[in-house]
């Protein structure tokens, strides 16, 4: 039965099947060289060694804490953009045949997020102290 | 003869093998490049560089990796095992997997998705959620700040990433890798890089920063916070983030080839190779990965705030400028192009 579907080549889902299977196996090899090397290498535990690394200083702080908000103002504007990839790439591909209509909803599209790209820009929110 | 073929092209058979042969070529290519790398950074700096190991040290690879297996693998006590034995596998996963929709000549692609581009694109940022695995589940300063660093870069440069293909496909009209080659037939002078130049640039840059090189290695930064986000790796671990950052040079230089450089098509139509252009695609690829190698040992490295600026001050308003340009030229001349 797996069979019969994986023989029809080059239809739609078979193809998403050999990249979840490929995904699989690559997920598989890596986990196997990681357990293999547990396994090659010595493992010999000890606390200091088990210590983080601050260039040969003792560890005070826990680094799991808050961290700036800078950070975050980056991912908003990222996932504006990231969203607005994903409405410009279907256009994209069927643009030859919209002609001008699709020009002008690209245009109003575009600006309004170029607008909000300008004034993230103007209050200093791309500003990296 | 012809028996074998189609049996090898029958389809269980031809899975097995693609998956073997491509997983074959992402650890070859990630060997081959940490001795061109060192080799190449060598010559720069008018040194031999490995030359013990082998016929002018070209074991130096085999080497390393026996080096590396039996190594010890060192955690931090108080690391989150899962997140940082994970990390390895989330960062050479899309390193990977992405070469199935590469197309290496007409008729050599694993599997050719419709929507490639955006599975390349979708894939990139699993290489950032590795990276900001590998520095959490450390739980150490250096490796937290370093994927912080890299988390704020990638995401930056993925935009800039993301809107200079746009061009690529309103021109080719088509988001697989296959249509993209075959509609720059016919000479260089119908590649994409000389109408989307401003974007080739734009996605070139915005690749070294993917991979997370030289003048955008922010997150190892090897002066200031020794390493970053990989510091507490060793051994095998330390090996495979090393491997997959390679491996993931190669594939943006094997996917700045395909878009906008022609793929495996040659630069004029009498040099055309039949079942072995192929090597078209080597040679391409390999010409960008030296670039990649060359601006490493001649560049120095980017400050944070010159990084965050450029990549949102000056790529992304290029792309929208050439956005509307190609849209504009696409409907003004239709016989252009």
């Amino acid at each position: 039965m797996a069979l019969g579907l994986l023989q029809q080549g080059s239809s739609y889902g078979v193809l998403y099947l050999y990249v979840g299977i490929f995904m699989l196996l690559i997920t598989g090899f890596v986990a196997t060289t990681l357990v293999l090397a547990r396994l090659l290498s010595p493992g010999r535990r000890s606390g200091t060694k088990g210590q983080i690394y601050e260039t040969g200083e003792t560890t005070v702080t826990d680094p799991w804490r808050p961290f700036p908000v800078r950070y975050y103002v980056f991912a908003l504007l990222f996932l504006i953009f990231d969203v607005e990839a994903a409405f410009l790439y279907p256009w994209a591909v069927i643009y030859r045949d919209l002609g001008l209509y699709g020009f002008v909803e690209m245009v109003i599209f575009v600006v309004i997020l170029t607008v909000g790209l300008v004034y993230a820009w103007k209050k200093g929110a791309l500003k990296w102290v | 003869m012809q028996t074998v073929l189609n049996l090898l092209e029958a389809e269980p058979i031809r899975l097995l093998l693609s998956f073997a042969l491509i997983l074959f070529l992402v650890l070859n290519l990630a060997g081959i490049l940490t001795f061109a790398e060192r080799k190449v950074a060598a010559y720069i700096q008018l040194r031999y560089g490995p030359n013990r190991v082998g016929p002018r040290g070209f074991l130096q690879p085999a080497a390393d990796v026996v080096k590396l297996f039996t190594k010890e693998n060192v955690m931090p006590h108080r690391a989150d095992m899962w997140i940082f034995l994970g990390a390895p596998i989330a960062m050479f996963l899309p390193a990977a997997a992405v070469w199935l929709v590469v197309p290496f000549a007409p008729r050599s692609v694993v599997a050719d998705l419709n929507v490639g581009v955006v599975f390349f694109i979708a894939l990139t940022s699993i290489g950032a959620l590795g990276l900001i695995m590998a520095g959490y589940g450390s739980r150490s300063t250096f490796s937290l700040l370093g994927a912080m660093r890299g988390a704020a870069q990638m995401i930056s440069y993925e935009v800039p990433l993301i809107l200079s293909l746009l061009g690529v496909i309103m021109l080719s009209g088509s988001l697989s890798f296959q249509d993209v080659v075959n509609s720059q037939s016919g000479g260089f002078w119908h590649w994409y890089f000389l109408p989307q130049l401003p974007m080739f640039i734009t996605f070139y840059i915005a690749g070294v920063a993917e991979a997370r090189r030289v003048p955008f290695d922010l997150p190892e930064g090897e002066s200031e916070i020794v390493g970053g986000f990989m510091v507490e790796y060793s051994g095998m671990t330390w090996g495979l983030i090393q491997a997959s950052e390679f491996a993931s040079m190669a594939l943006v230089s094997a996917i700045t080839a395909t878009l906008f450089l022609g793929g495996w098509q040659p630069p004029f139509e009498f040099l055309d190779l039949g079942n072995f252009n192929w090597l078209w695609f080597a040679i391409k690829t390999a010409l960008i990965i030296f670039t990649f190698q060359w601006i490493r040992w001649s560049l120095p490295r980017l400050r944070m705030d010159q990084l965050m600026d450029f990549g949102w001050k000056i790529l992304v308003p290029v792309c929208l400028i050439w956005l509307f340009v190609t849209a504009g030229a696409m409907l003004l001349l239709p016989s252009v192009f």
